[in-house]
Order: structure tokens, then C-alpha cells, then sequence
């Protein structure tokens, strides 16, 4: 019997460790020799604190998982009582998903090297590199035939990079592993770091093998503790089995990683910022051309790659290009990690083959809204993205069809929103976000999303005209227009997105009104004197003492009123009610 | 590395590099919980950057503080999911509680209120970070209690 137990960030701080202590203290107990095992993610976050105990030839998901419960699940699989309380369905979750990224995700002990290649595939791709004699060209060609596209947002063909980097004059080149996954909302590349460090490892050696470079940096968000233990530990096995440093598996190739902690800027996701900062300096995008590959790194040759598109590396030159190139649609090949969060049954990360429609995820695999509400838009591609309307739910999920609509795939995280979730409150929040992360070079960036956002924030209190929405519009167009980078350019999608398909919205809005009764300073409570029991609780809860007795029972003094809501959360009987 | 080293010894071993500013502005924060203006000028002298343009990269990354923050210092996630799970009202409720708006430090000294951009726990949102530990799925009494625990000293 082998018990796994999800320990990634999200496990961990859903009490993966305490869970871990009472599972090894009963098997101790019952004199059984074995002890609970830390695995990574699974993707089924939903249900962390995540336990699959393999027995046998059968093997179990339990969610939800408390100390509390421990004996319970042991002791049933011991005497083959099962306790199906806690059993999670994985085949709903996983059974729409094609799993190359994330394929040994939550199926080896990542902190232990020889599980990783025992139980998973780590190094078999660089093994057949070595074995098979392949040279660095071919390697190329096989990315190429794969038709694998930057997974960081870009899209950019990886090859072609790695070509470029090949070709260039320089004596020391470098392979650069963008980890600084900034997208709020987006947490695929943590995870992957986390539960299988190596797959990122092997991609970067073979990055380097092909592109003739000898050096590599991973540059990691310093707010991802774990991933950087993680890494570290990682980079140390490699080196001892040899997988890393001076002529790999017996050949002339060498290359090394070091991992350099970003210190957290949205801006260092753009090549050239992330590159500043790597050298010391404030991450401040610079004019392209010379791109990366011909001046990058301490101005030598340089190839930027995200984790995502990393971690297909190994399964490309494991299992040909070809195979990758079979799924997905059109110039989208393969897969792509979604990270679901939001209103949804079953958030998590989901890998599905490109061409999969919005609908087939979000109802599908992570079975559709909580508490039966409709959906109302799905959010994609973070403060760069935009907001893509249920109505159009039936599109597929490739860079080309999501760009169509002005949102953008980005690095994948996807936020489910219902009708509750107000889409210029939502704008408001995005701008929020690119306002402050500008690095202020541009200067249409630095100043036109201060004036977006402020007008955004006079929308939400009711107080901006339809002129300021025309503004909002075309500052939005010049904003874009006007900026070096990608964090200018795009910033304005989320505006731009809300506007084309929720106008309506703004519209309420000047009129002072929030349809969707989140913006506060337009919502206002009522209480119903029919419905009213009397029973003071709202009276006691309120803090501003803006509930006064009447003749009718209670009424809500709005001159008092600090739209908190707790007479609306206190009522048991439904008697107040917003509007 | 960087983290377990000390501000001293990072300065001695890397101060004649120019790339690892950072490196070491980490070293000094991770140490002493902040940036201080003694702490920028004995870089300034061993690596022979202007105090100016320390000051720039400190102020630019969200990482580096140049105030000295409370004991416990409390990261309410500000990302996506954890906004429309409602992290703005979690966050204006500590506020309340500890009488300072986000960036402050209550004057006892205690507590450091402060957002984070994205924890990466968005499946449990919304969520917060105190000193390094992750508290998820909260509520307004769970956050309340979280914070109370804290005062009566003794962490859950």
C-alpha cells in the first residue's frame, strides 16, 4: 500500500502537514511499515487536503481530508471497509484532460530524484538525446514539427527561438526559464516547479543542448517559497546523478542552472525587463530589436522560456513531434494548463487538448457553477486579458479564437465569474493592478492608466457620465497604441473586452445602478416590514447604528448606512433586502 | 544562496558584481525585515552604485520595504479569484480591527497589514499570508479569529 498525499502550496496551507502527522502516527500504531508519502499536485485543488492510497491494483482519491478523519480512511483500506464518504471522483475531474505537462503531477515524490524516474518519466528524453546520438538540429526539427508556441502568453514559436540563440555569435549563451508568474489568478507554473522540478530541469538541458548555451538561470517568484526549495533541491540531484553540469551522461555538452529570486514586478513577464532585473537594475522594458537571442544576458545570446512550455520539452523528444502536433487545432498543437479558479464546482488546474471549448471546461471537468448560479463571463489572460461573455461559451480555447474576442489565452488563468461579479468593478480591478506594476517609462502607460483608472473608479461609485465612458474608450485605444511593452499594450484589454460585450453595464452604471449588486456605493438596503419578526439581530450587528426602531418594527437610516451588509448576512428571515 | 546568507556575508562575497544587487537587497531584507537607509549607503560604498540609484531599485520591487514592519506580517491576497471571492472586505475587516489601512504597521508594533499581488492559492481563495503561513477558504469569522489568536500570542 503506498498513501500519497497532495503537499504542494495549496495542500499544505489547506493542512496537508497535520494531515501527514496523523496518518503516520496510526500507521505507527497499528505496527504497519508504511508511511505517508509527499506527492505534488494533482490539479484537483477543489479537494485538497488530497490523499490516494494505492492498494493493490486499486487506487483511491480521498478529499477533503482532516486529521480527524485519518483513521477512518486507513483502517477501512486496511480491513477493506472502504469509507466512501470521503471519496473524490478523479475520473470526472481527469477523465476530460490530456495530461503532457502536468503528466507526472501529483504521481511522483518530487523532493526524491529516483522516484521521479522510477515513477515517472524524468531524464528518459535526455537519456535518448545521448543514446540515440541526436544532434542539436534535430532537436530543433523535432520542436518544430511539434509546433509547441510559448506558453507564457506570447505564443511565439520555441523553436525558432532556439534557432536564433543556435545562430548567434557569442561564447557564452544562455537559457533563461521565466518563473516569475505574475497573473493573478494564474498558479499552473507553480505547480509544476513544485510537483515535478525535474521535468523543468530536463527541458532547460535540452533548451541548451540544442541552442549551443551553456548557462542557465531560472528567475523564480521570491513569493513562491516552496518552489524555490523545491528547485534548489532539484538542481543539487541532477548535478549529483549527472544530469547537470560538466560533460552530461559522458558527452561534451555541459550546462548548469542557477536559480535567481525575482523580487516581484509584474513587468519582469516582458523578456527585456526580466533580463534588467536579472542584472541588477530596475525592470524596465527596452526597445526590441536587438531581441534576446542576438543581446541579451549580459548582452550575449539569450533564450527565455516559460515553465509550461518547458516542461513539454522532455515529452516531445520522448515521444515525438509528431505526437505532440496531433493534438489541438489549427496553429494551436497540443495542450494547455488552465488555472481554474473563481465560481466554479471544482477549481484547479486542468490540461486539455487546445480546440476544447469554454463550455466543455468549465461544465464539463470542473462541473460547472457553485450553488447553481448562471454563468456570466469567464475571465482569461489576468490584467492583460479580458472578460469572454457565456454567450459565447461554445468557442474554443486556442491563441487564435481567444484573441478573435480581445481577450488573450495569456499564461492561462481562467476566472469563472457568475452574475454576482460586476464586470466594471472587475475593470477597476485590473487597472488597479497595471496602474501600479507600470514601470512608468511609457509615458501613455504610466499616465493614461492612472486616468483610466480613475475614471473607472468614479464608474463604480456612480458618479462618471457616458463622456468619461467615451474617454475611458479611447484612452484605452491611444494606452494601447502607445506603449513598448506588452504590459502597456495589453493593459487595457480588460476595459476594451467589458466595454465590447458588457456596455450595458457601464451604462447602469452612470445611471447609478450596479445590476449586479457588488459596487457599494450603489447598493442600498431595504428592510420589509411584512417579512420583519422583530428579533433586533440586525439592530445589534449593525456597527454604524443606521438601524433605527419604528412603529413597524425596523428601518435602515441611509444617511448612517456603511453598506457592510451585516443586517442583510444577520437576517434569518429575509427581511432585508439589497437594490 | 541568498536566503540563508547574511546581509554581511552576501556583501563580501558578491559586492564586487553589479548583477547581484538584488541578490544581496534580498539577503538584507530577509535579515533584518527591511531596507534601511544605513543599510543602502554600506551598499553604496562596497559596490560603488549610487545611493540614488539603490534607492530606485528598492523602491521598484514590491519585495524590498524601507519601514521596519510589525512582528507578524499579514499578506492579504489581492488576486483575481480571491477579489471576486471578496478579499477587498477581508481586508478592509483587519483594517477595522487593527485600526491601519493596508501598508501600515499597528503602533504597538505587532502587526504589519499589506496586500500580495497573487499567492498562487487561488482554489482555496480567498486567501492571506501571515508570516509565511497560508491561511485559505476564509471567512469574516475565521479571519477574525485568525487575527485573534494572534493577539492572545498563541498561533494556530
Amino acid at each position: 500500500m503506498r498513501i500519497l498525499v497532495g503537499a504542494s502550496s495549496c495542500g499544505i496551507s489547506a493542512g496537508a502537514d497535520g494531515v501527514i502527522g496523523a496518518i503516520d502516527a496510526y500507521l505507527e500504531s497499528v505496527g504497519r511499515p508504511e508511511r505517508a508519502e509527499r506527492t505534488g499536485c494533482i490539479g484537483m485543488c477543489f479537494a485538497e487536503v488530497l490523499v490516494e492510497i494505492i492498494n493493490g491494483e486499486e487506487s483511491r482519491f480521498y478529499g477533503w481530508v482532516t486529521p480527524e478523519a485519518v483513521v477512518s480512511i486507513i483502517k477501512g483500506e486496511l480491513e477493506g471497509s472502504i469509507d466512501e464518504s470521503l471519496i473524490v471522483d478523479a475520473e470526472k475531474f481527469l477523465s476530460g484532460q490530456k495530461r503532457i505537462v502536468l503528466r507526472n503531477c501529483g504521481r511522483i515524490i518530487p523532493s526524491d530524484i529516483d522516484d521521479c524516474m522510477n515513477s515517472g518519466d524524468s531524464y528518459k528524453a535526455l537519456q535518448k538525446i545521448f543514446l540515440e546520438r541526436i544532434s542539436p538540429e534535430d532537436v530543433i526539427r523535432e520542436i518544430e514539427i511539434s509546433g509547441l508556441r510559448g506558453r507564457g502568453g506570447g505564443g511565439f514559436p520555441t523553436f525558432f527561438k532556439w534557432r536564433a540563440v543556435r545562430n548567434s555569435e557569442g561564447s557564452c549563451k544562455h537559457i533563461i526559464c521565466n518563473a516569475d508568474e505574475g497573473d493573478p489568478g494564474a498558479f499552473m507554473d507553480r505547480s509544476v516547479l513544485e510537483s515535478d522540478p525535474h521535468s523543468v530541469i530536463e527541458g532547460m538541458t535540452i533548451a541548451g543542448f540544442a541552442a549551443g548555451a551553456s548557462c542557465g538561470h531560472i528567475y523564480l517568484r521570491a513569493e513562491y517559497p516552496l518552489a524555490v526549495m523545491r528547485m534548489k533541491e532539484a538542481v543539487r540531484q541532477a548535478e549529483e546523478r549527472g544530469f547537470l553540469g560538466e560533460n552530461i551522461l559522458g558527452s561534451d555538452f555541459s550546462f548548469s542552472i542557477e536559480i535567481k529570486e525575482g523580487a516581484g514586478a509584474f513587468v519582469c513577464g516582458e523578456e527585456t525587463a526580466l533580463i534588467a532585473s536579472m542584472e541588477g537594475r530596475r525592470g524596465m522594458p527596452v526597445l526590441r530589436p536587438p531581441y534576446p537571442a542576438q543581446k541579451g544576458f549580459c548582452s550575449e545570446p539569450t533564450c527565455i522560456n516559460n515553465v509550461e512550455t518547458l516542461a513539454n520539452v522532455p515529452w516531445i523528444i520522448y515521444n515525438g513531434g509528431d505526437a505532440f502536433a496531433k493534438a489541438g487545432v489549427g496553429k494551436s498543437r497540443g495542450t494547455k494548463v488552465f488555472a481554474v479558479a473563481g465560481k466554479v464546482m471544482t477549481p484547479g488546474l486542468v490540461e486539455i487538448e487546445m480546440g476544447t471549448s469554454i463550455h466543455d471546461l468549465v461544465f464539463g471537468i470542473c462541473g460547472g457553477l457553485k450553488d447553481s448560479r448562471p454563468l456570466k463571463a469567464v475571465q482569461l489572460g489576468g490584467p492583460s486579458g479580458g472578460c469572454i461573455p457565456a454567450s459565447l461559451d461554445h468557442l474554443s480555447l486556442d491563441y487564435e479564437t481567444i484573441k478573435e474576442t480581445g481577450a488573450i489565452m495569456g499564461s492561462g488563468g481562467m476566472i469563472v465569474l457568475d452574475d454576482s461579479s460586476c464586470m466594471v468593478d472587475l475593470a477597476r480591478y485590473f487597472l488597479t493592478f497595471t496602474q501600479s506594476e507600470s514601470c512608468g517609462k511609457c509615458t501613455f502607460c504610466r499616465v493614461g492608466t492612472r486616468r483610466m483608472l480613475e475614471i473607472l473608479e468614479k464608474a463604480v461609485c456612480g458618479k462618471a457620465s457616458s463622456q468619461d465612458i467615451e474617454r475611458l474608450e479611447d484612452l484605452a485605444l491611444s494606452v494601447k497604441k502607445s506603449s513598448l511593452c506588452g504590459l502597456g499594450q495589453s493593459a487595457p484589454n480588460p476595459v476594451l473586452t467589458s466595454l465590447k460585450y458588457f456596455r450595458s453595464e457601464y451604462d447602469s452604471h452612470i445611471s447609478g445602478s450596479c445590476p449586479s449588486l457588488s459596487c457599494r456605493e450603489l447598493v442600498r438596503f431595504f428592510i420589509d416590514s411584512s417579512k420583519c419578526r422583530k428579533c433586533g439581530a440586525c439592530f445589534k450587528k449593525c456597527p454604524a447604528g443606521a438601524i433605527v426602531r419604528n412603529d413597524s418594527g425596523f428601518a435602515i437610516d441611509h444617511s448612517k448606512c456603511v453598506k457592510c451588509a451585516s443586517c442583510f448576512n444577520s437576517c434569518r428571515f429575509g427581511a432585508v433586502s439589497r437594490g | 544562496m541568498s536566503d540563508n546568507m547574511r546581509f554581511s556575508e552576501a556583501l563580501s562575497a558578491f559586492g564586487g558584481d553589479r548583477k547581484q544587487l538584488i541578490r544581496i537587497l534580498q539577503s538584507a531584507q530577509s535579515e533584518f525585515s527591511y531596507i534601511s537607509e544605513d543599510t543602502i549607503r554600506r551598499i553604496s560604498e562596497k559596490m560603488n552604485i549610487p545611493v540614488s540609484e539603490i534607492y530606485g531599485v528598492v523602491t521598484f520591487y514590491r519585495q524590498f520595504s524601507l519601514n521596519k514592519p510589525g512582528r507578524h506580517i499579514i499578506k492579504v491576497c489581492s488576486g483575481t479569484a480571491c477579489h471576486v471571492g471578496g478579499s477587498e472586505k477581508l481586508s478592509e475587516l483587519i483594517g477595522d480591527m487593527l485600526s491601519i489601512s493596508s501598508g501600515e504597521t499597528t503602533e504597538d508594533g505587532m502587526f504589519t497589514l499589506d496586500e500580495a499581488a497573487c499567492l498562487g492559492c487561488c482554489s482555496l481563495a480567498p486567501v492571506m499570508m501571515i508570516d509565511g503561513k497560508v491561511y485559505g477558504r476564509l471567512t469574516e469569522k475565521k479571519v477574525s479569529d485568525i487575527i485573534n489568536s494572534f493577539r492572545e500570542g498563541d498561533s494556530i
